[in-house]
């Protein structure tokens, strides 16, 4: 396949004031990832710093609920920072860092990738700047208070819909502004080359120690794979090491918001089409005029109107499924899982667990399923009640 | 080759940008007729985008009122429809990509052909993406002009050597928008591209003033304003002709 390109798909459609900072990054990443001191210091962080391995763990309860193939759970959600963000944010950071840059800056829309960046930053002493929907720094107020905690500076995003979108553009915006000494952590596998591959590769982490993890476990691969989808970063995480096990059906889960039906969804693959925006050819949601369209989910997180290059790739390919879940799947789904394994998980991640409630019990019990727990729920909680109409104070 | 190369041939070029239906549709056309007659040498038409990356927020805030106000890319032919009643001067389309794409690259550029659209610039079609879109507007005759960026370097003379109509020579770091100064080297730059092309430079972001319009069209071929004269719209909306007239007028006497 062509360089940057999955099919038709990914390019850099981006301002030529980035193209050379683009290119000296591809090569810096290139070099790095050869490079043994270095790969051992980003996995003594990834071990001693974040947590790694993360668990695979059983869901003995969910599995004799749902009656069919044995749950298992990635449980990125243990991860220092509560996600599986920080993978992709302590190699990224850990690279700027090698390239001589001071300063990085991210966008993030539920808050989990710039409270990443801000850890990682704190840790290896970068400034950090981060940029956040208004939409978001309303519904995700804890996590803006916790960037400020680690000592980032958080922009809220005023522009368009206010949103995740609008925080990428924002920070591709400054990034323009100011190249020389700063690195912009693209939190998901999108954007132009390299950004893709490289949010791929350090999230790939996930499947590698899963698929040896549930080789121990099981003595064989799992029937599926599942993951929710925004960008998509933990989803090409969990599905890169199984890209080429056949056998393993490949999940994502979008969001749907209040169906795919409405106006309010984010449900890029059930009903976006071919385009060219956040320097990546892909799938977009988008009007009959090319313009991009607003979308909405309860999750922040998969409020996103594009998907990355890869999993377009796959979908086209046939080699993953993309499937739609609803805010009401995906809140019932937090409560399950809540209460019958004592785990809450993100509002992003529930929509992966609301989906293996609907295909587990078809299954055999020969055969396993892993959900990638991509994130831990404590961000939702108030958000969570809100929706179910309770009225509590933080 | 294009109607682009008369816009350099009286000395050096005014160009100002404007953003199509804003106001409305019926004003972008007034006020680009309203700009010829005040001296300026080609008309760049922004098609307005959800989401432009590369532009501040005066243009961003522009392209959102256009939106509202109902524009589409059809919408845009017809601006250029009318304004071909009336003048040939040259035209040049800036587009982000995607509604192009959106359109059909064929359809697109088959238009841009029929009403005479000379020029297309993306601001996210770098040289390497070029290829999108190159074989299509070369088989209509509508020239891709390049941007070069204060990070350039090397790519200067890659980027030079295929250069079609006019080269947008970026003047600064960052988004489109006014800037109290310019600390680029332009000079320099300008000098890297006449290494290798004859094809005029054109120097854009951050102009607003005669002195930094004359100051730059000095170092080059001419002056690109976008975001000053966005500004003079957004201020008088409807009534802005003759604001824009008498801002154009003026910059294009100090570069004379």
């Amino acid at each position: 396949m062509e360089k940057g390109r999955y099919g038709i798909f990914g390019g850099q459609y981006i301002s030529e004031t980035l193209m050379n900072e683009l290119i000296h990054l591809e090569e810096q990443y290139e070099y790095y990832k050869k490079d043994k001191a270095f790969n051992e210091e980003l996995q003594t962080l990834f071990n001693e710093y974040a947590g790694r391995p993360s668990l695979l763990y059983y869901a003995e309860k969910m599995t004799k609920d749902l009656g069919g193939a044995k749950i298992y759970l990635k449980r990125e959600d243990l991860n220092h920072t509560g996600s599986h963000k920080i993978n992709n944010v302590l190699g990224q950071v850990l690279l700027a860092k090698k390239m001589g840059k001071t300063r990085v800056i991210a966008e993030t829309g539920a808050g989990q990738h710039g409270v990443a960046t801000a850890t990682a930053a704190a840790l290896l002493g970068m400034e950090c700047e981060v940029f956040m929907g208004k939409e978001d720094t309303d519904r995700q107020a804890l996590n803006v208070y916790r960037m400020e905690l680690l000592g980032a500076k958080v922009h809220t995003v005023t522009s368009g819909t206010m949103t995740l979108k609008d925080a990428v553009s924002e920070t591709m915006r400054e990034w323009t502004n100011r190249v020389a000494d700063t690195h912009y952590v693209l939190g998901s596998v999108m954007g132009p080359h390299p950004f893709p591959m490289i949010v791929r590769d350090y999230q790939s982490v996930i499947s590698k120690e899963a698929k040896e993890q549930i080789l121990e476990k099981e003595g064989k691969l799992p029937a599926a794979v599942v993951a929710c989808v925004g960008g998509g970063s933990n989803a090409m995480g969990m599905f890169y090491n199984f890209i080429e096990d056949k056998d393993v059906a490949l999940i994502g889960c979008e969001a749907a918001g209040k169906g795919v039906d409405t106006q309010l969804h984010a449900a890029t693959m059930a009903k976006g089409s071919l385009g060219i925006f956040h320097g990546m050819k892909s799938y977009f949601c988008q009007d009959d005029q090319g313009q991009i369209a607003p979308v909405y989910s309860i999750s922040a997180g998969l409020d996103y109107p594009g998907i990355g290059p890869e999993h377009a790739y796959l979908h086209d390919t046939g080699r993953a499924q993309y499937v739609p879940v609803t805010d009401d799947e995906a809140v019932d789904a937090f409560e399950y899982l809540a209460r019958t394994e004592g785990i809450i998980c993100a509002i992003e991640s529930a929509h992966a667990v609301a989906h293996v409630r609907k295909i587990a019990g078809s299954m055999s019990k020969d055969e396993s399923i892993i959900i990638c727990l991509s994130g831990r729920g404590d961000k939702d909680v108030a958000a969570i009640a809100r929706y179910k109409g309770v009225d509590i104070h933080e | 080759m294009s109607k682009i190369g008369k816009a350099f041939e009286q000395g050096k070029a005014f160009i100002p940008f404007i953003t199509a239906g804003d106001p409305c549709a019926d004003k972008t056309v007034e006020f680009i007729l309203e700009m010829e007659r005040a001296g300026a040498d080609l008309i760049e038409i922004g098609i307005p985008f959800s989401d432009p990356t590369a532009e501040g927020v005066v243009i961003q805030d522009a392209n959102i009122r256009a939106l509202k106000a109902g524009i589409t890319t059809d919408g845009v032919f017809d601006i250029v429809r009318q304004v071909r009643e009336k003048t040939q001067i040259p035209i040049v389309f800036l587009t982000y990509v995607n509604p192009v794409y959106h359109y059909g690259y064929d359809a697109f550029f088959k238009k841009c052909q029929e009403l005479g659209v000379d020029g297309i610039i993306s601001p996210d079609l770098p040289f390497e993406e070029k290829r999108e879109i190159q074989e299509t507007a070369k088989k209509y005759g509508v020239d891709i002009v390049s941007l070069i960026a204060p990070t350039s370097a090397a790519r200067i003379q890659m980027i030079a050597k295929e250069a079609e109509g006019y080269i947008y020579v970026v003047s600064s770091m960052g988004v489109t928008g006014v800037r109290t100064q310019i600390t680029t080297d332009i000079r320099a730059i300008v000098a890297e591209i006449r290494k290798v092309t004859d094809v005029p430079c054109a120097i854009g972001f951050g102009i607003s003033t005669p002195e930094q319009a004359k100051d730059m069209a000095d170092k080059s071929d001419g002056a690109i304003v976008g975001s000053a004269i966005v500004r003079i719209i957004a201020k008088y909306g409807m009534d802005a002709a003759p604001y824009v007239y008498e801002y154009v007028k003026s910059m294009k006497d100090a570069i004379r």
